[in-house]
């Protein structure tokens, strides 16, 4: 219907002004999603880097103390030993859901019904709240109570009595079991994508070729996966450092804060202790953290796409 | 995937129907089919069991019991209260991100590229990164404490990836299409909205199942956006629903809780499963 009246003006204008007014919709209909982004995103992001900078209760007057909140994060131990506790969960949780998606989607990459029926059960976790799969592993480890310590309490496998969650060791690898359970058929997912985007034909002339289904796993398949190597890398890394509805519901970053994760360090100087100033400043040396670490996957991500 | 056998679709090739006789001759076999089928089904047990050990933990009693308002917090209100937020956060997801998809893709304008870069590096800053001050926007402009304002920093925080998927979808169709239909009379809205959108809507779907499940299952946002235990969505009400003051925590009533939380997603899943998993390859494969 507005079309209809430019069809009288000289053809060269018509198309300048059909351009220029279509970009101006163009803009428009962006408007939205920019307004959004500007409002929760980009100004709370300005806002933390100048909230970094005060001494700022969350009720009360701000006051400027320069660099003083970045000074005490490196002073502040349970805040080095979250930090720590990040690093070292990430260093664990990875190459767990690294080896076991690439197991995963090996044993089940082929499209027949008995593959894709295995695939659909791998994968149901993931639809799994974070939250939702905490609760249930909080009860399955329960002392007594607890159906996996008294089913494996009956054959002798472990301490039914005992509890789980107040010992570092046990109350780690039972969060490490739950995000594995419940993120890794994403990652297999992943895998398998991988793994489909390599022609037939490059295994097809590997056999011909004369060789065995180990060589041409080991020589030209697990190869040719290592762009997907890299993705899997990015979101299992990206996801452990930011770890925390998991210790939260199940640990509550204990015993004796030894779980306690970065952002767990930041909700509680922000709204436990109230210190948002502080909190700010955590916030912007967790993202500085995360940009690096993706900076590093990037170059690895490009050189692997080199090779 | 019993579901989606007969529709492949490029998308989901991993998931979807591979011609079964092809796959031997090219993909060698690395375990013998007795000892696949003896492992295949172990993993499954191992998968399920969780599923399982929360199933069979769920009772009438404690069901009556939940939905008990006398308790001081019905599981109804926090029910409603993660639809309210989870519907709310999708459509707002889905109307700003097909605009600007639609945008990126069919209606380009000076600094659009850089506008679609933005949004892209939006993606990889976390929310928890900016929850602080985000607390304190919400509380200036009256949304803290406010159903609605938990769901417009979800829908924010899901927004890039939205918009990344339908601006892909978008792109993929021809732009004959538009110009066959702006000859017939048509805008560029008209077109956007009755010809374009339609043919884009394997990708909308893949969008609004992504939103809608990380808003259904959001925990951090709700926890630290919402103050009032009677506005809590079901992930973080249900520490506080199995709490009962003379026993402390009731894991019955807790599994119960959460099979509630847990069945219109796997429901969704098991249905659409096909637009799911397109989508999410779609977001990450890019």
């Amino acid at each position: 219907m507005t079309a209809l009246p430019q069809l009288a003006e000289p053809p060269r204008r018509r198309r300048r002004s059909i351009g220029r007014r279509r970009g101006m919709l163009g803009l428009v209909l962006s408007l939205p999603a920019f307004g959004l982004l500007g409002l929760f995103f980009i100004w709370p992001l300005i806002r933390t880097v100048f909230m970094s900078l005060h001494d700022w209760p969350l009720l009360g007057v701000p006051e400027f103390i320069g660099f003083g909140n970045y000074v005490k994060a490196f002073s502040d131990d349970q805040f080095l030993r979250a930090v720590g506790f990040t690093f070292f969960y990430t260093l664990v949780m990875t190459p767990i859901l690294l080896v076991l998606a690439f197991a995963l989607a090996f044993l089940v990459r082929r499209g027949t019904r008995a593959h894709r029926f295995f695939q659909t059960i791998y994968f149901l976790p993931v639809v799994i709240g974070l939250a939702a799969g905490s609760y249930i592993w909080l009860f399955m480890w329960q002392s007594d109570i607890g159906p996996t310590t008294q089913l494996l309490g009956s054959v002798g496998l472990v301490d039914p009595t005992k509890n789980y969650f107040a010992d570092f060791w046990t109350a780690f690898a039972i969060v490490v079991g739950m995000v594995t359970w419940k993120v890794v058929g994403l990652q297999m997912l992943l895998v398998l994508a991988g793994i489909q985007a390599i022609p037939d034909e490059v295994n097809e002339a590997a056999r011909i070729d004369g060789a065995s289904a180990w060589q041409s796993f080991w020589y030209i398949t697990v190869p040719l996966l290592r762009p997907t190597l890299a993705l899997v890398l990015v979101f299992s890394v990206a996801g452990s450092l930011l770890a925390f509805d998991q210790f939260y519901i199940m640990t509550t970053g204990g015993p004796a804060g030894s779980t306690l994760t970065a952002v767990y360090e930041i909700y509680r100087n922000g709204f436990v202790k109230f210190d948002v100033g502080y909190a700010s400043a955590l916030s912007i040396l967790l993202m500085v953290v995360l940009g690096l670490v993706s900076a590093g996957q990037m170059l690895l991500l490009r050189n692997s796409d080199n090779s | 995937m019993t579901r989606t056998e007969s529709r492949p679709s490029p998308a989901t090739a991993a998931f979807s129907g591979v011609d079964p006789d092809t796959i031997p001759r090219g993909r060698p076999r690395i375990l013998p089919t007795a000892a696949w089928w003896v492992v295949a089904v172990c993993l499954a047990v191992l998968f399920l069991y969780p599923i399982w050990v929360m199933v069979s933990n769920v009772d009438v009693a404690d069901l009556l019991k939940l939905t008990d308002a006398s308790r001081g917090l019905s599981i109804f209100q926090s029910l409603g209260n993660s639809a309210f937020v989870s519907i709310t956060a999708t459509l707002v997801t889905l109307v700003a991100s097909t605009f600007a998809g639609y945008a990126f893709a069919k209606l380009p304008y000076r600094g659009s590229t850089v506008a679609f870069f933005v949004i892209l590096v939006t993606f990889m800053v976390p929310f928890q990164a900016v929850i602080t001050p985000l607390y304190i926007v919400l509380r200036d402009i009256g949304l803290q404490n406010n159903l609605v304002g938990v769901a417009l920093v979800i829908a924010t925080f899901n927004l890039p990836l939205s918009t990344f998927l339908m601006r892909n979808s978008f792109a993929a169709i021809p732009s004959s299409l538009e110009e066959a239909a702006q000859i017939d009379g048509a805008g560029p809205f008209t077109a956007m909205w009755r010809i374009m959108l339609p043919v884009a809507v394997p990708g909308l779907v893949s969008a609004t199942l992504l939103s809608f499940f990380a808003a259904w299952n959001d925990f951090f946002a709700a926890l630290i956006l919402i103050t009032d235990q009677k506005l809590y969505t079901l992930p973080v009400s249900i520490g506080i629903l199995s709490t009962d003051n003379q026993f402390g925590v009731d894991f019955g009533l807790m599994q119960t809780g959460v099979l509630i939380t847990v069945i219109p997603c796997v429901i969704i899943y098991l249905v659409l499963q096909r637009y799911y998993v397109a989508g999410l390859l779609g977001g990450a494969l890019k």
